[in-house]
């Protein structure tokens, strides 16, 4: 199954060649230029990971991600930025990210930790689908 | 004790780590950029190792990326450098156009996360002052901040020089509404100048007196 991948930062010059790097990975990829953009993104289609940069205009990283979250908590975020400090990186993970990463971030680590994201987010879907399957049959008292 | 001098040498300090992130950060995204840039590069050749034919055209195309991203970062450290050489001189005459440039390369970041575009006016004559190069660029990066702070987000700030019979002064456009506090305006008093707020030209001027 394709992961599918949202990528927001406000340098489009490096959203571009991330986009084109991971589409030549068979990752299906959509870009976002602020977190007002990705989260209205995140709103209307569903993403396997949303790549986020945490130094943006208007709203950072960490604002987009507990957005992110308060409209669909199974979302899986990653974090990128240029300097990460331990702090942010705390932060970060306290509000629910799966992984927060330093600029320049290696192309393979990052695909492998989509796919875990990806198998992350199956996880989360199927386990809502079953709590709703149990709910209606425990309405209809089957 | 000099509570006014240190006052000043903190405000100093703090004004030279918050320039050095900003444009330390900037040069660390053009990196991160070519870096990128170059993995593709790498994937190319793997696919063209794999059998798929390389296009030259999309290897220009990445050429040029990697070419405009080495020019910005550059761009970006020579004026880190300028930034850096402005303390050497405690007193120096200089050119309030270039100054004024310098500063606007020196804020693009703040400028954006602030949703504000910068635009200096340069005078057709060179606006000379005698004054510490350090404390002028602090002294205009206060005003900076006050006016893209209240300029509100979309708005256009600017920064045009002029020269007067004591000295010259810059203003800052639009007239920020946020009152300056007694601890701010010790900035500017370091090198003989004043803030002034115009209401009816809609502006902030920083006046400077030539030492």
């Amino acid at each position: 199954m394709v992961e599918k991948v949202l990528l927001v930062d406000d340098e489009k010059d490096f959203l571009e060649v991330m986009a084109e790097r991971m589409a030549a990975r068979g990752i299906e990829v959509s870009t976002a230029s602020s977190a007002t953009e990705a989260i209205r993104l995140a709103e209307k289609e569903s993403f396997d990971a949303i790549i986020v940069d945490l130094m943006m205009p208007e709203m950072d990283g960490i604002e987009a991600l507990k957005l992110l979250k308060k409209k669909k908590p199974e979302t899986q975020v990653i974090l990128l930025t240029g300097h990460a400090t331990l702090e942010k990186g705390i932060e970060a993970m306290k509000l629910g990210a799966v992984d927060f990463l330093e600029k320049p971030a290696d192309m393979n680590q990052l695909t492998k930790k989509i796919k875990k994201a990806h198998a992350q987010k199956m996880v989360l879907v199927e386990k809502k689908i079953e709590e709703k399957m149990k709910k209606i049959m425990g309405l209809k008292g089957w | 004790m000099n509570t006014t001098g240190s006052k000043q040498d903190d405000a100093g300090l703090r004004f030279f780590g918050k320039v050095t992130a900003s444009v330390t950060h900037d040069v660390k995204n053009s990196l991160a950029t070519i870096n990128e840039n170059a993995g593709l590069l790498t994937d190319y050749a793997a696919m063209a190792a794999r059998g798929k034919p390389l296009d030259p055209t999309r290897v220009d195309a990445l050429a040029v990326r990697i070419m405009d991203q080495v020019k910005r970062a550059d761009a970006l450290l020579k004026s880190m450098n300028r930034f850096a050489h402005s303390i050497d001189d405690s007193l120096k005459k200089v050119d309030l156009n270039e100054i004024l440039q310098l500063l606007a390369a020196l804020s693009v970041r703040f400028a954006a996360m602030a949703g504000t575009t910068l635009d200096v006016r340069p005078s057709s004559e060179p606006v000379e002052i005698e004054t510490s190069p350090f404390g002028l660029l602090n002294a205009l990066f206060l005003c900076l901040e006050f006016t893209m702070t209240s300029a509100g987000r979309g708005r256009s700030i600017d920064l045009r020089p002029e020269k007067t019979a004591a000295g010259a002064c810059v203003h800052f456009g639009p007239l920020p509404d946020a009152p300056i506090s007694d601890q701010e305006l010790c900035l500017p008093a370091s090198i003989d100048a004043r803030l002034v707020k115009n209401t009816e030209a809609g502006t902030l001027t920083l006046i400077i007196s030539d030492r």
